[in-house]
Protein backbone atom coordinates (compact mmCIF):
# COMPACT_ATOMS: atom_id res chain seq x y z
CA UNK A 1 0.00 0.00 0.00
CA UNK A 2 1.72 3.10 -1.20
CA UNK A 3 -0.77 5.40 0.57
CA UNK A 4 -0.62 4.07 3.83
CA UNK A 5 3.31 4.56 4.16
CA UNK A 6 3.70 7.78 2.60
CA UNK A 7 1.03 8.74 4.85
CA UNK A 8 3.05 7.47 8.30
CA UNK A 9 6.03 9.17 6.70
CA UNK A 10 4.00 12.36 6.53
CA UNK A 11 3.08 12.24 9.60
CA UNK A 12 6.31 12.08 11.34
CA UNK A 13 7.22 14.89 8.87
CA UNK A 14 4.47 16.76 10.46
CA UNK A 15 5.53 16.21 14.14
CA UNK A 16 9.39 16.91 13.52
CA UNK A 17 8.07 20.09 12.23
CA UNK A 18 5.18 21.26 15.10
CA UNK A 19 8.26 20.38 16.88
CA UNK A 20 10.65 22.91 15.17
CA UNK A 21 8.04 25.42 15.20
CA UNK A 22 7.71 24.94 18.94
CA UNK A 23 11.03 24.99 19.76
CA UNK A 24 11.37 28.81 20.32
CA UNK A 25 8.73 28.66 22.47
CA UNK A 26 10.63 26.01 24.50
CA UNK A 27 13.64 27.80 25.04
CA UNK A 28 12.25 30.68 26.17
CA UNK A 29 9.96 29.35 29.03
CA UNK A 30 12.80 26.69 30.09
CA UNK A 31 15.40 29.47 30.14
CA UNK A 32 13.35 31.69 32.17
CA UNK A 33 13.07 29.61 34.87
CA UNK A 34 17.07 29.57 35.22
CA UNK A 35 19.31 31.58 36.94
CA UNK A 36 21.83 33.89 34.94
CA UNK A 37 24.96 31.33 35.70
CA UNK A 38 22.53 28.19 34.76
CA UNK A 39 22.02 30.17 31.14
CA UNK A 40 25.52 30.55 30.92
CA UNK A 41 26.26 26.85 31.84
CA UNK A 42 23.88 26.10 28.88
CA UNK A 43 20.81 26.80 27.06
CA UNK A 44 19.49 23.62 26.07
CA UNK A 45 18.94 21.40 28.93
CA UNK A 46 16.07 21.64 32.10
CA UNK A 47 16.32 24.23 34.81
CA UNK A 48 17.72 22.74 37.84
CA UNK A 49 14.77 24.16 39.85
CA UNK A 50 11.42 25.37 38.96
CA UNK A 51 12.09 28.82 40.62
CA UNK A 52 9.19 31.54 39.74
CA UNK A 53 11.68 34.59 40.91
CA UNK A 54 12.82 35.74 37.89
CA UNK A 55 8.73 36.18 36.56
CA UNK A 56 8.16 38.01 39.99
CA UNK A 57 10.68 40.20 39.23
CA UNK A 58 10.25 40.68 35.79
CA UNK A 59 6.54 41.20 36.80
CA UNK A 60 7.27 43.80 38.74
CA UNK A 61 9.55 45.50 36.89
CA UNK A 62 7.27 45.52 34.05
CA UNK A 63 4.33 46.73 35.84
CA UNK A 64 2.66 44.48 33.49
CA UNK A 65 -0.78 45.22 35.22
CA UNK A 66 -0.61 48.87 34.44
CA UNK A 67 0.73 47.83 30.73
CA UNK A 68 -2.01 45.24 30.32
CA UNK A 69 -4.64 46.68 31.23
CA UNK A 70 -3.31 50.02 28.60
CA UNK A 71 -3.14 47.17 25.84
CA UNK A 72 -6.58 46.36 26.89
CA UNK A 73 -7.95 49.90 26.87
CA UNK A 74 -6.43 50.68 23.60
CA UNK A 75 -7.57 47.73 21.99
CA UNK A 76 -11.17 47.03 23.36
CA UNK A 77 -11.91 50.89 22.62
CA UNK A 78 -10.14 51.16 19.49
CA UNK A 79 -11.74 47.42 17.61
CA UNK A 80 -15.65 48.48 19.22
CA UNK A 81 -15.25 52.05 16.96
CA UNK A 82 -13.97 50.86 14.02
CA UNK A 83 -16.75 48.27 14.28
CA UNK A 84 -19.26 50.42 14.99
CA UNK A 85 -18.08 53.07 12.21
CA UNK A 86 -17.36 50.72 9.79
CA UNK A 87 -20.51 48.56 9.63
CA UNK A 88 -22.55 51.51 9.40
CA UNK A 89 -20.40 53.07 6.69
CA UNK A 90 -20.58 49.25 4.74
CA UNK A 91 -24.17 49.56 5.12
CA UNK A 92 -24.84 52.62 3.73
CA UNK A 93 -22.13 52.26 0.82
CA UNK A 94 -23.86 49.55 -0.02
CA UNK A 95 -27.50 50.59 -0.35
CA UNK A 96 -26.53 53.52 -2.30
CA UNK A 97 -25.91 52.55 -5.56
CA UNK A 98 -24.50 55.56 -6.94
CA UNK A 99 -21.14 56.85 -8.59
CA UNK A 100 -20.70 59.24 -5.33
CA UNK A 101 -20.84 55.73 -3.60
CA UNK A 102 -18.82 54.26 -5.93
CA UNK A 103 -16.02 56.34 -5.80
CA UNK A 104 -16.46 56.68 -2.04
CA UNK A 105 -15.76 52.82 -1.69
CA UNK A 106 -12.84 52.95 -4.32
CA UNK A 107 -10.86 55.84 -1.64
CA UNK A 108 -11.18 53.99 1.24
CA UNK A 109 -9.81 50.94 -0.67
CA UNK A 110 -6.71 52.61 -2.40
CA UNK A 111 -5.96 53.69 1.18
CA UNK A 112 -4.83 50.50 1.87
CA UNK A 113 -2.33 51.05 -0.60
CA UNK A 114 -0.83 53.91 1.43
CA UNK A 115 1.94 51.94 4.09
CA UNK A 116 2.23 53.79 7.49
CA UNK A 117 6.08 54.95 7.14
CA UNK A 118 4.84 57.11 4.23
CA UNK A 119 2.34 59.08 6.64
CA UNK A 120 3.92 58.70 10.27
CA UNK A 121 5.93 61.85 9.79
CA UNK A 122 3.19 64.45 8.95
CA UNK A 123 0.62 62.67 11.00
CA UNK A 124 2.58 62.45 14.57
CA UNK A 125 3.44 66.44 13.51
CA UNK A 126 -0.46 67.07 12.70
CA UNK A 127 -1.55 65.14 16.04
CA UNK A 128 1.44 67.20 17.70
CA UNK A 129 0.06 70.35 16.75
CA UNK A 130 -3.41 69.57 17.88
CA UNK A 131 -2.35 68.47 21.31
CA UNK A 132 -3.30 64.73 20.74
CA UNK A 133 -0.38 62.51 20.99
CA UNK A 134 -2.24 60.71 23.71
CA UNK A 135 -4.53 57.66 24.29
CA UNK A 136 -7.42 59.07 22.28
CA UNK A 137 -5.61 60.37 19.50
CA UNK A 138 -4.20 56.67 18.95
CA UNK A 139 -7.34 55.41 19.02
CA UNK A 140 -8.47 57.71 16.67
CA UNK A 141 -5.65 57.14 14.29
CA UNK A 142 -6.56 53.35 14.19
CA UNK A 143 -9.77 53.98 13.38
CA UNK A 144 -8.27 55.76 10.07
CA UNK A 145 -5.58 52.62 9.59
CA UNK A 146 -8.49 50.35 10.33
CA UNK A 147 -11.49 51.35 8.71
CA UNK A 148 -10.63 50.48 5.09
CA UNK A 149 -10.11 46.89 5.38
CA UNK A 150 -13.53 46.56 7.81
CA UNK A 151 -15.65 48.95 5.38
CA UNK A 152 -14.35 46.38 3.11
CA UNK A 153 -15.23 43.56 4.43
CA UNK A 154 -18.75 44.79 5.96
CA UNK A 155 -19.57 46.14 2.29
CA UNK A 156 -19.13 42.28 0.74
CA UNK A 157 -21.06 41.03 3.65
CA UNK A 158 -23.76 43.22 2.65
CA UNK A 159 -24.69 41.87 -0.61
CA UNK A 160 -26.07 38.98 1.75
CA UNK A 161 -28.37 41.11 3.19
CA UNK A 162 -32.12 41.93 1.51
CA UNK A 163 -33.33 45.17 0.93
CA UNK A 164 -36.47 44.19 1.86
CA UNK A 165 -35.27 44.17 5.78
CA UNK A 166 -34.86 47.87 5.40
CA UNK A 167 -38.43 48.27 3.54
CA UNK A 168 -40.11 46.36 6.02
CA UNK A 169 -38.76 48.76 8.71
CA UNK A 170 -39.41 51.46 7.27
CA UNK A 171 -43.13 50.93 6.69
CA UNK A 172 -43.06 49.82 10.88
CA UNK A 173 -41.83 53.51 11.41
CA UNK A 174 -38.32 52.82 11.81
CA UNK A 175 -35.61 55.62 11.17
CA UNK A 176 -32.24 54.86 9.52
CA UNK A 177 -30.24 54.12 12.58
CA UNK A 178 -32.93 51.90 14.23
CA UNK A 179 -33.17 50.01 10.90
CA UNK A 180 -29.44 50.22 10.91
CA UNK A 181 -28.91 49.18 14.83
CA UNK A 182 -31.70 46.62 15.24
CA UNK A 183 -32.36 44.53 11.80
CA UNK A 184 -28.85 44.90 10.58
CA UNK A 185 -26.13 44.81 12.12
CA UNK A 186 -27.10 41.72 14.29
CA UNK A 187 -27.39 40.07 10.57
CA UNK A 188 -23.79 41.48 10.10
CA UNK A 189 -22.51 39.26 13.53
CA UNK A 190 -19.82 36.47 11.63
CA UNK A 191 -18.18 39.76 9.44
CA UNK A 192 -18.16 41.62 12.43
CA UNK A 193 -16.57 38.81 14.63
CA UNK A 194 -13.33 38.31 11.95
CA UNK A 195 -13.18 42.60 11.46
CA UNK A 196 -12.94 42.20 15.37
CA UNK A 197 -10.09 39.14 15.28
CA UNK A 198 -8.38 40.59 12.04
CA UNK A 199 -8.30 44.27 14.11
CA UNK A 200 -7.36 42.88 17.95
CA UNK A 201 -4.44 40.99 16.55
CA UNK A 202 -2.73 43.87 14.47
CA UNK A 203 -3.35 46.53 17.51
CA UNK A 204 -2.86 44.20 20.28
CA UNK A 205 0.87 43.69 18.64
CA UNK A 206 1.26 47.70 16.67
CA UNK A 207 4.88 48.97 18.28
CA UNK A 208 5.82 51.77 15.81
CA UNK A 209 2.47 54.22 15.88
CA UNK A 210 2.28 54.03 19.94
CA UNK A 211 5.86 54.64 20.50
CA UNK A 212 5.47 57.99 18.58
CA UNK A 213 2.50 58.63 20.26
CA UNK A 214 1.51 57.22 23.77
CA UNK A 215 4.43 58.27 26.92
CA UNK A 216 5.46 55.74 29.41
CA UNK A 217 2.90 55.41 31.73
CA UNK A 218 0.26 54.75 28.93
CA UNK A 219 2.76 52.04 27.01
CA UNK A 220 1.25 49.34 25.61
CA UNK A 221 2.67 45.87 26.06
CA UNK A 222 4.91 46.10 23.24
CA UNK A 223 6.09 49.29 24.10
CA UNK A 224 7.10 48.30 27.85
CA UNK A 225 8.00 45.90 26.77
CA UNK A 226 10.84 47.45 24.32
CA UNK A 227 12.05 49.75 27.50
CA UNK A 228 12.22 46.53 30.06
CA UNK A 229 14.87 44.84 27.24
CA UNK A 230 16.77 48.03 26.32
CA UNK A 231 17.20 47.65 30.54
CA UNK A 232 18.18 43.75 30.91
CA UNK A 233 20.79 43.35 27.90
CA UNK A 234 22.88 40.68 29.04
CA UNK A 235 20.39 39.23 31.73
CA UNK A 236 18.90 36.86 29.88
CA UNK A 237 17.12 35.15 32.44
CA UNK A 238 14.79 38.60 32.95
CA UNK A 239 14.36 39.00 29.56
CA UNK A 240 13.14 35.96 29.13
CA UNK A 241 10.34 35.88 31.79
CA UNK A 242 9.47 39.24 30.97
CA UNK A 243 9.08 37.62 27.22
CA UNK A 244 6.97 34.65 28.51
CA UNK A 245 5.17 37.05 30.24
CA UNK A 246 3.94 39.32 27.58
CA UNK A 247 3.00 36.48 25.40
CA UNK A 248 0.79 34.49 28.16
CA UNK A 249 -2.50 36.35 27.19
CA UNK A 250 -2.05 35.81 23.90
CA UNK A 251 -1.59 32.66 24.26
CA UNK A 252 -4.36 31.76 26.09
CA UNK A 253 -6.47 33.98 23.79
CA UNK A 254 -5.51 31.75 20.98
CA UNK A 255 -6.07 28.75 22.17
CA UNK A 256 -9.34 29.66 23.16
CA UNK A 257 -10.66 31.09 20.11
CA UNK A 258 -8.46 29.49 17.21
CA UNK A 259 -10.84 28.21 15.01
CA UNK A 260 -12.74 31.59 14.60
CA UNK A 261 -9.22 33.35 14.66
CA UNK A 262 -8.03 31.00 11.53
CA UNK A 263 -11.05 31.50 9.67
CA UNK A 264 -11.26 35.41 10.00
CA UNK A 265 -8.03 35.93 9.17
CA UNK A 266 -8.10 33.22 6.14
CA UNK A 267 -11.29 35.36 5.10
CA UNK A 268 -9.50 38.19 5.68
CA UNK A 269 -6.34 37.41 3.36
CA UNK A 270 -8.40 35.76 0.73
CA UNK A 271 -10.67 39.00 0.00
CA UNK B 1 -30.36 55.62 0.24
CA UNK B 2 -29.49 58.56 -1.80
CA UNK B 3 -26.09 61.17 -2.39
CA UNK B 4 -28.78 63.59 -0.76
CA UNK B 5 -29.89 62.13 1.94
CA UNK B 6 -28.55 63.29 5.31
CA UNK B 7 -27.91 59.88 6.25
CA UNK B 8 -26.10 58.53 4.17
CA UNK B 9 -23.58 61.33 4.68
CA UNK B 10 -24.02 61.09 8.44
CA UNK B 11 -23.37 57.00 8.76
CA UNK B 12 -19.96 57.98 6.85
CA UNK B 13 -18.25 60.61 8.97
CA UNK B 14 -16.39 59.19 11.11
CA UNK B 15 -14.58 56.67 8.73
CA UNK B 16 -14.25 59.84 6.58
CA UNK B 17 -13.17 62.45 9.34
CA UNK B 18 -10.67 59.49 10.42
CA UNK B 19 -9.31 58.52 7.14
CA UNK B 20 -9.45 62.20 6.19
CA UNK B 21 -7.43 63.23 9.00
CA UNK B 22 -5.26 60.21 9.82
CA UNK B 23 -4.12 59.01 5.79
CA UNK B 24 -5.34 61.48 3.35
CA UNK B 25 -4.02 65.04 5.31
CA UNK B 26 -1.14 64.12 6.16
CA UNK B 27 -0.05 62.61 3.17
CA UNK B 28 -0.51 65.21 0.95
CA UNK B 29 0.66 68.10 4.01
CA UNK B 30 3.66 65.66 3.90
CA UNK B 31 4.40 65.35 0.22
CA UNK B 32 4.41 69.38 -0.01
CA UNK B 33 6.54 69.61 2.93
CA UNK B 34 9.16 67.07 1.29
CA UNK B 35 9.79 70.12 -0.94
CA UNK B 36 10.36 72.93 1.95
CA UNK B 37 12.76 72.83 5.02
CA UNK B 38 10.32 71.63 6.87
CA UNK B 39 11.58 70.71 10.32
CA UNK B 40 8.23 69.50 12.12
CA UNK B 41 6.50 72.32 12.93
CA UNK B 42 7.35 75.10 10.36
CA UNK B 43 8.62 75.79 6.98
CA UNK B 44 10.48 78.56 5.72
CA UNK B 45 11.80 78.09 2.36
CA UNK B 46 10.97 76.41 -0.60
CA UNK B 47 14.13 73.75 -1.81
CA UNK B 48 12.59 72.05 -5.10
CA UNK B 49 13.96 68.53 -5.49
CA UNK B 50 17.05 69.48 -3.14
CA UNK B 51 15.64 66.48 -0.83
CA UNK B 52 15.13 64.13 -3.79
CA UNK B 53 18.24 64.60 -5.25
CA UNK B 54 20.40 64.08 -1.89
CA UNK B 55 19.04 60.99 -1.27
CA UNK B 56 19.97 58.90 -4.23
CA UNK B 57 23.11 59.92 -3.40
CA UNK B 58 22.62 59.10 0.31
CA UNK B 59 24.65 55.85 0.87
CA UNK B 60 23.00 54.62 3.87
CA UNK B 61 19.37 55.13 2.22
CA UNK B 62 20.36 53.23 -1.34
CA UNK B 63 21.98 50.52 0.64
CA UNK B 64 19.14 49.78 3.01
CA UNK B 65 16.37 49.89 -0.14
CA UNK B 66 19.26 47.13 -1.51
CA UNK B 67 19.09 44.87 1.55
CA UNK B 68 15.32 45.87 1.42
CA UNK B 69 15.15 44.10 -1.54
CA UNK B 70 17.35 41.23 -1.61
CA UNK B 71 15.68 40.34 1.87
CA UNK B 72 11.95 40.11 -0.01
CA UNK B 73 13.13 38.54 -2.72
CA UNK B 74 14.60 35.84 -0.71
CA UNK B 75 11.92 35.54 2.13
CA UNK B 76 9.36 35.87 -0.49
CA UNK B 77 10.72 32.82 -2.55
CA UNK B 78 10.95 30.82 0.43
CA UNK B 79 7.62 31.96 2.22
CA UNK B 80 5.46 30.95 -0.64
CA UNK B 81 7.55 27.07 -0.68
CA UNK B 82 7.16 26.50 2.90
CA UNK B 83 3.62 27.78 3.39
CA UNK B 84 2.26 26.14 0.35
CA UNK B 85 4.31 22.70 1.25
CA UNK B 86 2.87 22.97 5.42
CA UNK B 87 -0.65 23.42 3.46
CA UNK B 88 -0.66 20.57 1.48
CA UNK B 89 0.84 18.78 4.76
CA UNK B 90 -1.89 19.66 7.10
CA UNK B 91 -4.47 19.13 4.18
CA UNK B 92 -3.56 15.15 4.15
CA UNK B 93 -5.87 14.45 6.28
CA UNK B 94 -3.13 13.39 9.28
CA UNK B 95 -4.73 12.88 12.58
CA UNK B 96 -2.38 15.23 13.62
CA UNK B 97 -3.99 17.92 11.04
CA UNK B 98 -5.55 20.38 13.44
CA UNK B 99 -2.58 20.81 15.91
CA UNK B 100 -0.22 20.88 12.84
CA UNK B 101 -1.98 23.72 11.83
CA UNK B 102 -2.67 25.73 15.12
CA UNK B 103 1.34 25.15 15.93
CA UNK B 104 2.45 27.02 12.31
CA UNK B 105 -0.20 29.33 12.67
CA UNK B 106 0.67 30.06 16.50
CA UNK B 107 3.63 32.64 15.72
CA UNK B 108 1.70 35.19 13.69
CA UNK B 109 -0.22 35.84 17.09
CA UNK B 110 2.67 37.50 18.72
CA UNK B 111 3.77 40.95 17.89
CA UNK B 112 7.33 40.97 15.56
CA UNK B 113 8.54 42.96 18.39
CA UNK B 114 8.60 40.27 20.55
CA UNK B 115 9.53 37.57 18.53
CA UNK B 116 12.56 39.29 17.57
CA UNK B 117 13.81 39.44 20.84
CA UNK B 118 13.22 35.91 21.27
CA UNK B 119 14.94 34.89 17.82
CA UNK B 120 17.56 37.52 19.70
CA UNK B 121 18.18 34.70 22.36
CA UNK B 122 18.30 31.80 19.68
CA UNK B 123 20.81 33.43 17.31
CA UNK B 124 23.06 34.85 20.35
CA UNK B 125 23.15 31.72 22.88
CA UNK B 126 21.27 29.36 21.69
CA UNK B 127 23.02 28.82 18.18
CA UNK B 128 26.96 29.16 20.06
CA UNK B 129 25.67 26.43 22.25
CA UNK B 130 24.93 23.87 19.67
CA UNK B 131 27.78 24.64 17.78
CA UNK B 132 29.80 24.19 20.50
CA UNK B 133 28.13 21.16 21.31
CA UNK B 134 28.13 19.67 17.60
CA UNK B 135 31.63 21.99 16.57
CA UNK B 136 30.39 24.06 13.60
CA UNK B 137 31.94 26.81 13.39
CA UNK B 138 29.32 28.59 11.97
CA UNK B 139 26.67 28.65 14.41
CA UNK B 140 29.05 31.19 16.32
CA UNK B 141 28.75 35.07 16.62
CA UNK B 142 25.15 34.54 14.77
CA UNK B 143 23.42 38.55 14.38
CA UNK B 144 27.38 40.03 14.78
CA UNK B 145 27.92 40.44 10.91
CA UNK B 146 25.81 41.49 8.03
CA UNK B 147 25.46 38.40 6.42
CA UNK B 148 24.11 36.36 9.72
CA UNK B 149 21.68 39.70 10.34
CA UNK B 150 20.34 39.31 7.27
CA UNK B 151 19.91 35.30 7.64
CA UNK B 152 18.94 35.79 11.13
CA UNK B 153 16.09 38.11 9.87
CA UNK B 154 14.95 35.82 6.72
CA UNK B 155 14.73 32.92 9.62
CA UNK B 156 12.54 34.58 12.24
CA UNK B 157 10.21 35.90 9.21
CA UNK B 158 9.67 32.56 7.68
CA UNK B 159 9.22 31.18 11.40
CA UNK B 160 6.19 33.89 11.52
CA UNK B 161 5.06 34.42 8.70
CA UNK B 162 5.25 30.47 7.24
CA UNK B 163 2.06 29.81 9.20
CA UNK B 164 -0.09 32.70 7.56
CA UNK B 165 0.60 31.73 3.86
CA UNK B 166 -0.11 28.50 4.79
CA UNK B 167 -3.63 29.22 5.73
CA UNK B 168 -4.24 31.20 2.17
CA UNK B 169 -2.86 27.95 0.48
CA UNK B 170 -5.32 25.80 2.60
CA UNK B 171 -8.20 27.99 1.49
CA UNK B 172 -7.51 27.42 -2.60
CA UNK B 173 -7.08 23.66 -1.65
CA UNK B 174 -10.05 23.25 -0.07
CA UNK B 175 -11.77 24.60 -3.08
CA UNK B 176 -10.46 21.97 -5.07
CA UNK B 177 -13.34 19.15 -5.91
CA UNK B 178 -12.38 15.32 -4.36
CA UNK B 179 -13.99 14.21 -7.25
CA UNK B 180 -11.33 15.60 -9.89
CA UNK B 181 -8.61 14.35 -7.72
CA UNK B 182 -10.44 10.83 -7.30
CA UNK B 183 -11.27 10.70 -11.09
CA UNK B 184 -7.27 11.50 -11.62
CA UNK B 185 -6.91 8.71 -9.45
CA UNK B 186 -8.90 6.05 -11.19
CA UNK B 187 -7.28 7.33 -14.12
CA UNK B 188 -4.14 6.31 -12.72
CA UNK B 189 -2.51 9.55 -12.30
CA UNK B 190 0.84 9.18 -9.96
CA UNK B 191 0.80 11.69 -7.11
CA UNK B 192 3.05 14.06 -8.70
CA UNK B 193 1.10 13.89 -11.81
CA UNK B 194 -2.33 14.91 -9.96
CA UNK B 195 -0.16 17.88 -7.95
CA UNK B 196 1.33 18.90 -11.20
CA UNK B 197 -1.88 18.95 -13.59
CA UNK B 198 -4.92 19.33 -11.02
CA UNK B 199 -3.57 21.35 -7.58
CA UNK B 200 -1.09 23.37 -8.89
CA UNK B 201 -3.30 25.15 -11.84
CA UNK B 202 -6.27 25.34 -9.11
CA UNK B 203 -4.14 26.57 -6.87
CA UNK B 204 -2.11 29.46 -8.98
CA UNK B 205 -4.75 31.92 -7.66
CA UNK B 206 -3.26 31.24 -4.27
CA UNK B 207 0.13 32.30 -5.58
CA UNK B 208 -0.54 36.05 -6.79
CA UNK B 209 -2.53 36.77 -4.10
CA UNK B 210 0.60 35.46 -1.17
CA UNK B 211 3.09 36.89 -3.55
CA UNK B 212 2.21 40.37 -3.56
CA UNK B 213 1.25 40.16 0.00
CA UNK B 214 4.44 38.67 1.46
CA UNK B 215 6.42 41.16 -1.23
CA UNK B 216 4.39 44.29 0.34
CA UNK B 217 5.31 42.75 4.04
CA UNK B 218 8.45 42.49 3.45
CA UNK B 219 9.30 45.97 2.53
CA UNK B 220 7.08 47.23 5.31
CA UNK B 221 8.96 44.82 8.12
CA UNK B 222 10.21 47.84 10.85
CA UNK B 223 9.51 45.62 14.08
CA UNK B 224 11.46 42.89 13.98
CA UNK B 225 14.43 44.75 11.85
CA UNK B 226 14.47 46.69 15.44
CA UNK B 227 14.32 43.71 17.90
CA UNK B 228 16.48 41.30 16.25
CA UNK B 229 19.24 43.57 14.82
CA UNK B 230 18.63 47.31 15.62
CA UNK B 231 20.33 47.21 11.79
CA UNK B 232 23.58 46.51 13.54
CA UNK B 233 26.28 46.07 12.67
CA UNK B 234 26.94 49.29 11.94
CA UNK B 235 23.47 50.10 10.08
CA UNK B 236 24.23 47.32 7.95
CA UNK B 237 21.03 45.26 8.35
CA UNK B 238 18.90 48.60 7.91
CA UNK B 239 15.80 48.29 6.46
CA UNK B 240 13.89 50.80 4.77
CA UNK B 241 11.08 51.37 7.24
CA UNK B 242 14.17 51.57 10.19
CA UNK B 243 15.96 53.94 7.47
CA UNK B 244 12.90 56.29 7.30
CA UNK B 245 12.07 56.50 11.35
CA UNK B 246 16.11 57.04 12.05
CA UNK B 247 15.86 59.79 9.48
CA UNK B 248 13.52 61.65 11.25
CA UNK B 249 12.80 61.08 14.90
CA UNK B 250 16.67 60.22 15.58
CA UNK B 251 18.04 62.94 12.91
CA UNK B 252 15.38 64.89 13.38
CA UNK B 253 15.64 65.42 9.48
CA UNK B 254 11.48 65.92 9.12
CA UNK B 255 11.66 67.03 5.83
CA UNK B 256 14.11 64.59 4.56
CA UNK B 257 12.94 61.58 5.91
CA UNK B 258 9.37 62.54 4.23
CA UNK B 259 11.26 62.72 0.54
CA UNK B 260 12.48 59.34 2.06
CA UNK B 261 8.89 58.26 2.77
CA UNK B 262 7.28 59.04 -0.31
CA UNK B 263 9.55 57.60 -2.61
CA UNK B 264 8.80 54.60 -0.25
CA UNK B 265 5.14 55.22 -1.09
CA UNK B 266 5.57 54.66 -4.77
CA UNK B 267 7.84 51.48 -4.43
CA UNK B 268 5.11 49.96 -2.14
CA UNK B 269 1.68 51.07 -4.41
CA UNK B 270 3.94 50.27 -7.43
CA UNK B 271 3.92 46.63 -5.80
CA UNK B 272 0.44 46.76 -5.06
CA UNK B 273 -0.61 47.90 -8.95
CA UNK B 274 1.35 45.12 -10.09
CA UNK B 275 -0.46 42.62 -8.20
CA UNK B 276 -4.43 44.81 -9.20
CA UNK B 277 -3.16 44.46 -13.22
CA UNK B 278 -2.44 40.54 -12.81
CA UNK B 279 -5.80 39.67 -11.06
CA UNK B 280 -7.95 41.80 -13.76
CA UNK B 281 -5.69 40.12 -16.40
CA UNK B 282 -6.08 36.63 -15.10
CA UNK B 283 -10.18 37.47 -14.77
CA UNK B 284 -10.21 38.51 -18.15
CA UNK B 285 -8.56 35.36 -18.94
CA UNK B 286 -10.52 32.65 -17.38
Amino acid sequence: MESKSTKYILGIVGILLGLLWLSPFYLMLVNAFKSKKEIFMGVLGLPEAWSFDNFVEAFIDLNFVNSLWNSVLITVISVLIIILFSSMAGYALSRNKSKVSAAVLMLFVAAMLIPFQSVMIPLVSLFGQADMLNQAGLIFMYLGFGSSLSIFLYHGAMTGVSVSLDEAALIDGANKFQTFWHIIFPLLKPISVTVAILNIIWIWNDYLLPSLILSEESATIPLKMFYFFGQYTKQWHLALAGLTIAIIPVIVAYFFAQKQIIEGVSEGAVK
Amino acid sequence: MRNRDVSFWLFLTPVLLGLGLVVIVPLIYGTYYSFTDWNGLSANEFVGFDHYVRLFQDQAFLSSIWFTIKFAFVTVILLNIIGLGLALLVTQKLKTSNLLRTIFFMPNMIGGLILGFIWQFIFISVFSDIGEALGIEALQGWLSTTNTGFWGLVILTLWQMSGYIMIIYIAYLQNIPGELIEAAKIDGASSWQRFKSITFPLVAPAFTVSLFLTLSNSFKIYDQNLSLTNGGPYESTQMVAMEIVKTAFSANEMAYGQAKAVVFFFIVAAIALTQVYYNKKREVDL
